[in-house]
């Protein structure tokens, strides 16, 4: 933990509940650290994963696609508590991913004559010139639209892995690999939590999701229970 | 047959064999019950699963690992695979799904969808909802005709914040099914009792009636 500090953004990958760093997050909670700016996708369910940090107050700002599955974290954005900025999910994980690839941004079609499109730059390909054009939202429509999304890159990043080697290679299980994997390469520090710790060698290097190049350090994931 | 079954058994015959498909969270997951069982469909989930089962049934082992697009358990099928939420939406957004299926606060004739936010209340987001319906072959509303105060949630124009532009190519309602063309907003089918007069005067949107308008039923 000695790598967090208070305002800073982290990127805390899951779906709901699975694949949440749970002990990582409790590291958070024992610190003390508060005033994040979380990127995530959702916000878990109400006492769980992100939704403690949620319940604690320690969130300013958030990043995500849907809050939906946790009724506390809409009422403390209803009453200010927290301030949001919604981001369509493959715009998420778009948007990481230019954070952690190295890319000015993206152009995507989603969310274009949307409030998605609202303080963002809109280009227009331009069949004839063979080039995009940045238009406003009132131009008259000439081609197909794109918004330029730009990239998200985090001060940390708590990923959840099924097997870790102790260099850091991880594999992830099942639906539970969802942002772990863009979300890990879009941080300057990188902590993995582990349900089960291997020596070097063990994982076949074919399956392994995120290699321990891109990983700082890993610890040993406490049982969740189900 | 219960409103909201009547609506997921119409919308499951879309689906034919080998097709990918993606069903919202609530009323769009009962389409599951329906599929034609010499069919091979398969579900994707944008969480990163195709081959999505449906909720698990007595006596299944739960995988917590093993989550649906609203978080509750599901399972894999033999043949399934999993992959990143990143991969998921690459081939979302690059036109790898065949039908994405959603509910709607309302459809204007246009084509226009608007699900995920209600001006004054709290919006819970769109989650993967404006990918899907930009990427996806097919976009597929299912929604009862009226809301609880009896207005159509198909109408002319709609003023909410929208999830997609011209995005939706069909509205299966209890009552019939819109299929939205080049040309309008066309009524293809009708809920049995259902008449073309009944259905034009509770939707106050321009709708192309053809010669004929089988039933949903056929």
């Amino acid at each position: 933990m000695e790598k967090c500090f208070d305002g800073m953004t982290v990127l805390l990958p899951g779906f709901v509940n699975c694949g949440v760093s749970e002990t990582l997050i409790d590291g958070l909670m024992q610190k003390g650290i508060k005033d994040l700016k979380v990127i995530s996708n959702n916000t878990s369910i109400k006492g769980q994963g992100i939704g403690r940090l949620v319940h604690d107050n320690r969130i300013k700002h958030i990043t995500c696609s849907h809050i939906g599955n946790n009724t506390e974290t809409v009422e403390k954005v209803v009453a200010n508590e927290i301030n949001i900025t919604f981001v369509p999910q493959g715009s998420l994980c778009e948007k990481t991913r230019a954070g952690g690839a190295g890319i000015g941004g993206i152009l995507t079609p989603t969310g274009v004559g949307t409030p998605m499109q609202d303080g963002k730059q809109l280009l227009e390909w331009d069949e004839e010139a063979g080039q995009y054009k940045f238009v406003s939202a009132d131009d008259p429509i000439k081609g197909k639209r794109f918004i330029l999304e730009l990239p998200l890159h985090g001060d940390v990043c708590f990923i959840h892995a099924w097997k870790a080697d102790k260099m850091g290679n991880v594999v992830y299980h099942r639906t539970a690999r969802n942002f772990n994997e863009p979300f890990a390469t879009a941080a300057d520090w990188v902590i993995c939590e582990a349900e089960e710790i291997v020596e070097v060698g063990e994982l076949d290097p074919d399956i392994i999701n995120t290699p321990g190049a891109l990983v700082d350090m890993v610890v040993q994931a406490r049982k969740v229970e189900g | 047959m219960d409103a909201k079954e009547f609506i997921a058994k119409r919308t499951a015959k879309f689906f034919k064999d080998g097709d990918l498909v993606n069903l919202g969270i609530g009323m769009p997951t009962k389409c599951m019950a329906y599929i034609n069982p010499d069919y091979e469909v398969w579900f994707q989930s944008e969480n990163g699963v195709i081959g999505m089962t449906g909720a698990p049934k007595e006596g299944d082992v739960i995988d917590p690992d093993i989550v649906d697009a609203g978080g509750a358990p599901t399972g894999i099928r033999n043949g399934g695979c999993c992959f990143s939420s990143f991969t998921s939406f690459g081939y979302i957004r690059g036109g790898h799904v065949d039908y994405t299926v959603l509910g709607a606060y309302e459809v204007d004739q246009n084509g226009n969808l608007a699900n995920w936010m209600i001006p004054g209340k709290a919006a819970a987001g769109m989650g993967g909802a404006m990918d899907l319906v930009t990427g996806a072959k097919c976009t597929i509303v299912m929604t009862l005709h009226c809301d609880k105060t009896g207005k159509s949630k198909i109408v002319r124009e709609t003023k909410l914040p929208l999830t997609g532009v011209g995005v939706v190519d069909y509205v299966v309602t209890e009552k019939c099914v819109f299929h939205f063309t080049k040309e309008g907003m066309v009524l293809e089918e009708l809920a049995p009792g259902e008449t073309v007069e009944g259905i034009l005067a509770i939707t106050p949107c321009d709708i192309i009636v053809p010669e004929t308008v089988k039933s949903m039923e056929d």
